[in-house]
């Protein structure tokens, strides 16, 4: 979605009372559950600025721990996220951040662990209108904001890695919006997130993994 | 088919022969590659959650997540019942739910934002108003929802609805235009003179500060959605009546932007200036919720 919806004006449908903090941070941690194979056990929610502020108030922490458990905005579920996280056995907490002021306003970080124990964490700002941005996967610093379909391909920071998911994207017709390559440093892991209008072929996420140098695929539609 | 400006918008209508509301029908027709059945549909679903969140508190009203609001839509209609009111009937109807879907909002219950959550009120409030009074169908209604749609479109585009980057003018005074635009246009009013209200909105409601109490989305929020459905109403009356402004929306929308830009830190949206710092406001605060 690359232009203003009549639905970006007269939306969203979303539980309220802000679009920011409960709309935008559900949002978040809606996409970082798409990240991690499920189920999670454990999920921790790191809060900077307004959100660490004013999250009670705005129930920002029910949001987030809603979003984590895949509702979307207009759930009403999200009200009962507590309880429904209880009940089914994931671990939560929120542990509001002060001190660290160097950040956007309405920042999260969000930990995440799954059932294998394979961690997973994700930074995300609510930006407003319930539109977000992921700006760090891992430490490593990214940024794309789910509007558009979105594959994000975890590898190692080798030659060849970059031409093997162009050729599978344009083998299946994809065409691609925009495409960029976010790294720890030479050599390490590197995250290649590429943003397209339409959606995703069925089964593209296989094809992509059919690399030594590829470790994980996420796909992520709007 | 798409727009940038409200110039724009008004020479489509004009060549289209056709009203805002089908003009920014078709943009999203064209530029979401989707059928008019799809965004008819959409739109519809926004409409029944606007109508459900500007009912359910009067008849069951609940308290607020910060506590500051709740039960406030029931004592308006209350009021109008016992045949006390001094407005007329479309502005309370309006001002009751426009204040209801606050309340709705607040406690973590379902809407719509248009075009922000904290202004969400003002739209449903007035357009559900008029509909009673006038018995105007939902189909028509939901025109008028397309139509307020394009104002605030223009206004995410040109300028912000982000209180915190331009003020309550931004979101409540955008809210407001978008109401009023589509009131005129539901009333009969023609494109331009949709264009009109919305410029007037933006005019009066201008430099208006975002300071919510407790950094909350309650008070003044709430009674800042009755004040914005008020200001709609006056200004469509005003286009209505063949009243028309020297200053046109584009130019408006852009002064409200300015004016945006340049109002202090404390007084957009980080409760540090404003009603948010009031003795009685800090005091009542040390108790909430938050």
């Amino acid at each position: 979605m690359s232009y203003i919806s009549i639905f970006d004006v007269i939306g969203p449908n979303m539980v309220g009372p802000s679009s920011s903090h409960t709309a935008g941070a559900s949002v978040i941690a809606f996409l970082a559950h798409k990240m991690i194979t499920p189920p999670l056990v454990r999920v921790s929610f790191t809060l900077y600025g307004s959100f660490a502020k004013t999250y009670r108030g705005h129930g920002t922490d029910r949001a987030l721990l809603g979003g984590i458990m895949g509702f979307g905005t207009d759930d009403l579920r999200i009200r009962d996220s507590f309880q429904i996280a209880d009940d089914r056995g994931l671990a939560y907490q929120f542990l509001p951040c002060e001190t660290e002021t160097e950040v956007h306003p309405n920042t999260v970080d969000i930990r995440m662990e799954n059932a294998d124990g394979q961690v997973m964490v994700v930074r995300g700002e609510s930006l407003g209108g319930g539109k977000v941005r992921i700006t760090r996967i891992n430490g490593v610093e990214v940024d794309f904001t789910g509007d558009y379909s979105t594959v994000i391909v975890i590898q190692q920071d080798k030659p060849g890695v970059v031409a093997h998911i162009t050729k599978v994207l344009s083998d299946r017709g994809v065409n691609i919006a925009f495409m960029r390559l976010f790294r720890e440093s030479k050599g390490l892991t590197a995250y290649t997130i590429v943003e397209t209008d339409g959606h995703f072929p069925e089964g593209i996420a296989q094809p992509l993994r059919d690399n030594p140098n590829v470790h994980d695929v996420m796909i992520l539609e709007p | 088919m798409d727009f940038n400006s409200a110039k724009e918008l008004l020479e489509l209508c004009q060549q289209e022969q056709c009203p805002i509301s089908e003009v920014m029908r078709r943009r999203e027709c064209a530029l979401g590659e989707t059928t008019r059945d799809v965004v008819d549909h959409r739109m519809a679903r926004a409409l029944e959650i606007m109508r459900a969140s500007a009912t359910q508190p009067i008849k069951s009203p609940g308290r607020s997540m910060g506590g500051l609001i709740g039960g406030e839509a029931k004592k308006l209609a209350n009021h109008a019942a016992k045949g006390k009111a001094i407005c007329g009937d479309v502005l309370l109807r309006a001002m009751t739910y426009s204040m209801a879907v606050l309340e709705v909002n607040a406690s973590m219950g379902l809407i719509v934002a248009a075009p922000t959550a904290g202004s969400a009120g003002v739209v449903p409030g007035l357009l559900l108003a008029l509909q009673e009074c006038y018995q105007i169908s939902d189909s028509r209604l939901i025109d008028a929802l397309f139509n307020a749609g394009a104002v605030g479109y223009l206004a995410m585009r040109n300028a912000t609805v982000a209180g915190a980057v331009g003020g309550c003018q931004a979101e409540m005074g955008v809210a407001a235009a978008m109401a009023a635009s589509a009131a005129v246009e539901l009333m009969g009013g023609e494109p331009e003179q949709c264009m009109d209200a919305a410029s007037t909105v933006l005019m009066n409601m201008l430099g208006l500060v975002c300071d919510p109490v407790g950094g909350l989305v309650e008070y003044p929020c709430q009674n800042r959605n009755a004040s914005g459905v008020a200001n709609a109403l006056i200004a469509a009356e005003l286009s209505l009546s063949g009243i028309t402004q020297l200053i046109p929306f584009d130019e408006m929308l852009a002064t409200m932007y300015a004016v945006g830009r340049r109002i202090p830190l404390e007084l957009r949206e980080t409760a540090l200036g404003g009603c948010a710092v009031a003795p009685s406001a800090c005091q009542r605060c040390a108790s909430c919720a938050t």
